[in-house]
């Protein structure tokens, strides 16, 4: 006699209360704090894997590869400054500062950006000498707690970059916890060592674009009408902000999609506040093609660049170069697997560090800990920023080529295709195999 | 003294010929006339320069002065001394909000009243305000000394850092971490001492002191309600 075959139940995880969601609950409970992180969106997201060139065949042709140039210098801050920059390469690092970041950490980014002739910017705690030495073109940001802001170091930036916002918390202002607070960094920053340095969300002295056209006005003439000014604004209303920054007197307008990172903000603002970038850059590249300003108005952007098809898609979507925050960090060593023993010893593993307020970095770069930092030798870290510059342009210059452009900047929507419909029409190009965008045509 | 006349000459003029002066000094008083306002008027100066302005001046004047003595004989617009670094701006009128704002260092007085906000994010300069202040002032403030002669108005020090912080009349109400404090001899010796520099007569025992509880500095979920 056979024996009944007993069926049962297979266990089944809930979608809405997902293991994730439910730890973070019970965190919640214990502690009675939101969980604050470093790094950007971690969700998935509408993003430049869900856009593909159309390479050149029978209606255009491509250039050959090695042989044919395709430019990739830029000139940004045409409209106004005396001095513009010219960067040989459209992939700039973002601003990050000391504080959240070691000092090696910053002076590595300062070296490789300058090996290839691009730029590197400070970020919200001043400007160090070794950053500043080791730059050959440094952006200064202007941010509302103008931490160790001077008009010394103002006179040695290659330009200004006032901060509205940034993609990762839109809205929201800073947050470097006591731990990372050394001497020095309090010292920069003219805060008690070890307190909780909070930077605030408004700029303490305008609001709203009219001042912001006074203040930009002030930081012309302080530094003489040398250098262009950026304004930065995190994705979100991007259409409207990128109208206001041009009529503020903005030289060059940096746009920080969602997957931006940052130092240290809450979880549910990073996951639940902005937009993708792919979705922001049609919006930028609309605001100024109205004003008569694309292309003289230069537009960064960034939050998730990768590789060289995402600088690729950026300008064909009509950005002008981009910048590069969270990958510089990896390629510096962030989330190296060669620390895992160290990272779960921390209660992370080597790919899921993003606690990066608590300064125990194992790869020595978000951390004021001398010994970590020691880790990250800033030579060797510069040039493996450079190889990596490198390695983003000539992809992307290898992507361009295929499309027929002997320039970057002459790549346009036209060369994309979206994979999904979301995609589509957030980019605002064909859906893969038909002439339909989503949204198009809708009066 | 060197003249410069805004009726005839631009913002942009005034500035250069007082940038000019920090490499190669060849005037060291300046008279702004018909100022009517404008913004952005002696901004970025980085010499030891004395300006007079003849007239309200808008928006950031004295902008990250340094070392300069800068007069304005009206009131001032926004921002007056925002970020300066030594020197002085002495405003005979009004001040709109935000005056001093990230002062590093050096001496603002408002000889009239200051709006909101003032001193906010101040680190290291001293404002003494003969009038009174508006709401919010001292917003983050992380160092030096704001003394207020008249009133101050609501969240008086608000997430304070380390600030000195005194006021003669009425205080609308303290700000989130904000607390009296006693009022020590040293306290008595920094203010005769702050007065003489701003050139004011005042009894400092009149004065009460206000400074930050330190409760802020490192989160507490028992503080979730002053976050």
């Amino acid at each position: 006699m056979s024996e009944k075959t007993k069926y049962t139940t297979e266990l089944r995880e809930s979608a809405t209360f997902d293991r994730a969601t439910m730890s973070e609950i019970r965190r919640a409970a214990d502690t009675g704090i939101y969980d604050i992180r470093g790094w950007g969106a971690k969700r998935k997201l509408p993003h430049f894997d869900d856009l593909l060139f159309l390479g050149a065949s029978m209606s255009r042709y491509p250039l050959e590869g090695y042989r044919e140039k395709c430019n990739t210098q830029v000139t940004l801050g045409t409209r106004f400054a005396k001095k513009p920059i010219v960067i040989e390469t459209p992939v700039t690092i973002a601003g990050m500062s000391f504080g959240a970041l070691s000092a090696n950490a910053k002076e590595a980014l300062g070296r490789g950006a300058s090996a290839v002739g691009t730029s590197t910017t400070t970020g919200d705690g001043g400007m160090t000498p070794e950053e500043r030495g080791q730059s050959s073109k440094l952006v200064y940001q202007y941010l509302p707690s103008r931490y160790g802001m001077n008009p010394d170091d103002l006179r040695k930036a290659d330009a200004i970059e006032v901060v509205l916002g940034q993609g990762a918390k839109p809205g929201g202002g800073g947050m470097l916890l006591g731990q990372k607070i050394t001497e020095r960094v309090a010292k920069m920053r003219t805060l008690p060592m070890g307190v909780d340095q909070r930077s605030a969300c408004r700029h303490p002295d305008w609001t709203g674009p009219d001042d912001l056209a006074i203040k930009i006005l002030e930081l012309r003439e302080i530094t003489d009408w040398q250098v262009p000014i950026y304004i930065k604004v995190g994705a979100t209303r991007t259409y409207y902000d990128v109208k206001l920054a041009v009529k503020a007197g903005a030289d060059v307008i940096v746009v920080d999609g969602m997957q931006g990172g940052t130092a240290a903000t809450q979880e549910v603002f990073i996951e639940h506040v902005g937009i993708p970038t792919m979705a922001a850059i049609p919006q930028a590249v609309q605001a100024l093609q109205e004003m008569g300003m694309h292309r003289k108005v230069q537009l960064i952007v960034s939050g998730g660049i990768r590789n060289g098809a995402d600088v690729a898609k950026c300008m064909a979507l009509g950005a002008d170069a981009v910048a590069i925050g969270t990958a510089a960090l990896i390629a510096l060593g962030c989330n190296d697997p060669k620390y895992d023993e160290e990272f779960k010893a921390i209660g992370s593993a080597a790919g899921f560090y993003d606690d990066y307020h608590e300064g125990r970095d194992p790869a020595g770069i978000s951390t004021q800990d001398p010994e970590l930092s020691k880790r990250l030798d800033p030579v060797e870290g510069g040039r493996r920023i450079a190889n990596y510059l490198r390695v983003l342009t000539l992809e992307a210059q290898t992507l361009a080529r295929a499309c027929g452009k002997n320039d970057m900047r002459n790549l346009e929507p036209e060369d994309l295709v979206a994979l999904t419909v979301e995609s589509a029409a957030m980019a605002r190009v064909p859906l893969a195999g038909t002439n339909w965008i989503p949204g198009n045509n809708m009066g | 003294m060197k003249t410069i006349d805004l009726a005839k000459e631009t913002v942009r003029d005034l500035n250069q010929a007082l940038h000019d002066q920090a490499s190669a000094c060849t005037e060291t008083e300046w008279e702004v006339l018909n100022p009517k306002g404008q913004h952005n008027l002696a901004v970025g100066v980085d010499q030891k320069l004395k300006i007079d302005i003849k007239g309200h001046a808008g928006y950031y004047c004295g902008g990250m002065n340094k070392e300069a003595d800068i007069v304005i004989h009206g009131s001032a617009g926004q921002g007056v001394a925002e970020n300066m670094m030594s020197g002085s701006v002495r405003v005979k009128g009004n001040a709109s909000s935000s005056a001093g704002a990230t002062s590093i260092g050096g001496l603002l007085v408002i000889e009239g009243d200051a709006g909101s906000r003032c001193g906010i994010s101040m680190k290291g300069s001293d404002i003494v305000v003969t009038g009174s202040v508006g709401h919010m002032s001292c917003f983050m403030g992380q160092a030096g000394t704001l003394v207020v002669c008249g009133d101050a108005g609501d969240a008086l020090g608000d997430s304070l850092y380390e600030v000195h912080i005194y006021v003669k009349g009425q205080v609308k109400s303290l700000g989130a971490d904000c607390v009296e404090k006693e009022m020590r001899p040293q306290h008595i010796e920094e203010l005769i001492e702050l007065f003489e520099r701003a050139g004011i007569k005042e009894d400092p025992h009149a004065f009460k002191r206000y400074g930050s509880a330190r409760q802020l500095y490192n989160f507490k979920v028992d503080n979730a309600s002053a976050y």
